[in-house]
């Protein structure tokens, strides 16, 4: 069954056999007849519009003959309007349009320079934005509010950010309310808690009342991270320790001077601070929880929308970029890529350490861990949903939450489940899934009783 | 022997850099190894770790490093590396743009105030508000209502660079001698000229001296503003280095932007010897 020739044409000949589509006597009829619909077929839109209908068409009818007969009886036209009513044509004409024609060629895409967002800045030296047609510049940016409001200015078209932030920019939290998604996910695990090297007997966290740690940002995994393995051995993170934001370089020189005990910061930092000798890896974020989300790749629902096809190859050459990074033996290839001062600025060894999992833990021992960071994009809506109740549970957000519902709308799974089959990968069948956060078991349908279950959190 | 001071000053000043550079290159030498490692960790670790090297450099790091970035002042590897030739020219096109626009607004203006105390009065409680307020905190809302960063950044130094020349020029303008106002109404010279031909030459001196405390305002700005938006620019290079942990290059750009702001100032210097009169 071609996609291209034209469904609403009653008097259209059915064959019972002979070619691909069972509907010509031969092959070679089957492709003249393709042929000939697709020159008669103008605009691409045209094209798109085309396809869309006859999908639609094709479905409700699935047998020609009946198709047939429901055409004869009211008419192309009618059938076109009458299968519009019930079924946004437009809309699915829209959305099918991505991998179209560009809007638009040459973006700029802001990063903040941490191993996080390996993909993002990679596609750019490794070829991937040239091979979906895109000329992407990867601006490095200094701070995740700057990101913000880059992007919210359109100074930026897209960005690199903390899976948290789409959700709190949607809901206003410490911003105006505008409506923000996350298509893709770009790391999961790859934080680290690191302490300083004064403290190297002190790896039981009761005995670390009155410590001061930094996390990057307020809405970060790295906050909501450390609050959680914080309160899991009892101490509060709100009363019995101090936990301040501060920039990721500024931590390291910060535990070197003294400043802070230790962090639950983003690598390169992590491992920077084993490297000049600071402080040492106390555990790595995947043993807090296996495969959670970090950085994410976000964009302002406008730029979606008046971009249809644009933001679907940046989308793609991101998933396919992500893809690539998953690959344990692509690793050393990425290090070496990312590490020059256009894009991270750090020492190669450093990111090499990081991305192959084989590293110095600071302590004098070399710690294999080969999935110490990795990719996967897919934007589990359960994630948010986790990401939210934790909102919540430090006073971030107050009253009654839609969780699975502003889940859906931020964090656009059937985009990436739509893009990575194209890019030849296997995305999973379902939006949610349940995971367990040291050892504790989180179901997503249940957020508020997830919720309730935790002594210790902030009094609302 | 009898030298001149200009010598003697010259020698005492190599002798107190010789002293300066001595010391810290004696503070920041490295204390040999420090922890007993195996080789293959020993090669995971850097050089503060392994050879108990400062985490300070000491001079010869950075007189090496900086003639490495002289050598090539102007490369473009991209749009966040750039040479330090190339992000100086950014911040120092930003700062003349935000500075000429600042003259353009404070020297007429202030011109205004000068000559009419009624006008003087009534801004002088707005003048007073906004004078004292630090430029990095006009920062976040320029972003939020111009929507572009560079114009914001030009903003920033626009608006802290036009207070210093407003008020001088004004105080300049109203501290013209009242004889030569009045000999020149004597004469019966009109308003316009007179402001031209008496009161702008009398006031010339102080209106440059406010122009050469903005220009130095206007570069201290210019890095802090870069460093906070990023994108190019000597303040941008400096987050870069920051965010690298390369105190080496932070202490270069440090020395580049004084040298900078040193040539910005003579220049400002030598124009106010120009219009300066004995008396």
């Amino acid at each position: 069954m071609s996609t291209f020739d034209n469904p609403f044409d009653p008097n259209r000949r059915l064959h019972a056999g002979g070619c691909s589509c069972g509907r010509h006597l031969s092959e070679a009829e089957h492709q003249a007849a393709q042929l000939q619909t697709q020159s008669a077929i103008e605009s691409e839109q045209k094209r798109y519009e085309g396809v869309v209908a006859s999908a639609v068409m094709r479905a409700m009818f699935p047998r020609d003959v009946a198709r047939r007969a429901f055409l004869k009886s009211v008419g192309a036209a009618t059938a076109v309007a009458a299968v519009s009513q019930f079924f946004p044509l437009k809309t699915a004409t829209e959305v099918f349009a991505a991998g179209g024609p560009l809007e638009k060629k040459d973006l700029k895409v802001g990063f903040i320079p941490i191993t996080c967002a390996t993909p993002i800045i990679m596609a750019a030296p490794m070829g991937f934005y040239s091979k979906n047609g895109l000329n992407v510049e990867v601006i490095k940016t200094a701070g995740w509010a700057v990101i913000r409001d880059k992007t919210i200015n359109k100074e930026y078209d897209a960005a690199h950010m903390l899976s948290p932030m789409p959700l709190a920019i949607t809901m206003g939290a410490g911003s105006n309310p505008i409506p923000y998604t996350m298509p893709a996910v770009e790391n999961i695990n790859g934080q680290a808690i690191t302490l300083s090297v004064k403290h190297k007997d002190k790896r039981n966290p009761k005995d670390w009342k009155g410590f001061k740690f930094a996390v990057p940002f307020d809405y970060s995994m790295h906050n909501y991270l450390l609050r959680y393995y914080l309160a899991e051995h009892g101490i509060d993170p709100d009363t019995d320790v101090q936990i301040r934001a501060v920039p990721p370089p500024e931590m390291v020189a910060n535990l070197r001077a003294d400043n802070i005990d230790g962090f639950l910061g983003p690598d390169p930092m992590n491992q920077r601070a084993v490297f000049d000798g600071a402080g040492f890896i106390h555990i790595l974020t995947k043993d807090i929880w296996e495969g959670h989300p970090c950085c994410a790749f976000a964009a302002s629902k406008e730029f979606i929308t008046a971009m249809p096809n644009t933001y679907g190859a940046l989308l793609k050459s991101i998933i396919e970029a992500t893809a690539f990074a998953h690959k344990a033996e692509n690793r050393k290839q990425i290090a070496a890529a990312i590490a020059p001062a256009n894009y991270l600025n750090q020492p190669q060894i450093v990111l090499e350490q990081i991305l192959t999992g084989t590293f110095a833990d600071g302590l004098g021992n070399i710690v294999t861990q080969p999935n110490r960071v990795d990719f996967d994009p897919f934007p589990w809506q359960s994630f948010a949903v986790w990401i939210m109740t934790q909102m919540k549970r430090w006073g971030q957000i107050k009253g009654d939450i839609d969780y699975a519902g502003i889940a859906s709308q931020v964090y656009l799974a059937t985009d990436a489940t739509r893009l990575m089959k194209e890019a030849g990968l296997t995305p999973p069948t379902t939006t949610t899934k349940s995971f367990s956060v040291m050892g504790k078991t989180f179901d997503p349908a249940r957020p508020e009783e997830y919720l309730a279950s935790f002594k210790i959190r902030k009094a609302s | 022997m009898n030298f001149s001071l200009r010598f003697r000053a010259a020698v005492v000043s190599i002798v107190l850099l010789a002293a300066f550079l001595g010391i810290w290159h004696l503070a920041t030498r490295g204390t040999g190894a420090v922890a007993n490692m195996t080789p293959e960790y020993a090669k995971l670790m850097g050089l503060t770790a392994t050879a108990g090297k400062s985490a300070m450099p000491g001079p010869l790091d950075v007189g090496a490093k900086l003639w490495e970035h002289l050598r090539q002042p102007f490369y473009d590897n991209g749009p966040n590396d750039k040479g330090l030739g190339i992000q100086l020219g950014y911040s120092i096109a930003r700062v003349g743009l935000g500075y000429f626009l600042a003259v353009i607004v404070a020297i007429p203006l202030g011109f205004l105030i000068g000559m009419s105390p009624l006008i003087s009065k009534a801004l002088d409680p707005f003048i007073q508000v906004l004078k004292p307020i630090s430029p990095l905190a006009w920062m976040p809302l320029a972003l939020y209502t111009i929507k572009d960063s560079s114009i914001s950044a030009i903003f920033v130094i626009f608006i802290c660079s036009v207070w210093p020349m407003l008020l001088n020029t004004a105080f300049g303008v109203a501290a013209v001698r009242k004889e030569w106002i009045n000999v020149a109404r004597t004469l019966e010279v009109g308003t316009v000229r007179r402001a031209f031909t008496v009161i702008l030459p009398a006031a010339a001196p102080t209106i440059l001296t406010g122009m050469r405390i903005s220009i130095g305002i206007a570069w201290l700005v210019i890095v802090a503003a870069e460093m906070l938006v990023g994108g190019t620019g000597i303040g941008y290079f400096v987050w870069n280095e920051w965010n690298n942990l390369s105190i080496t290059n932070v202490i270069i750009a440090i020395l580049l932007i004084g040298v900078v702001g040193m040539l910005l100032d003579q220049i400002l210097a030598r124009f106010t010897r120009m219009v300066t009169f004995p008396e």
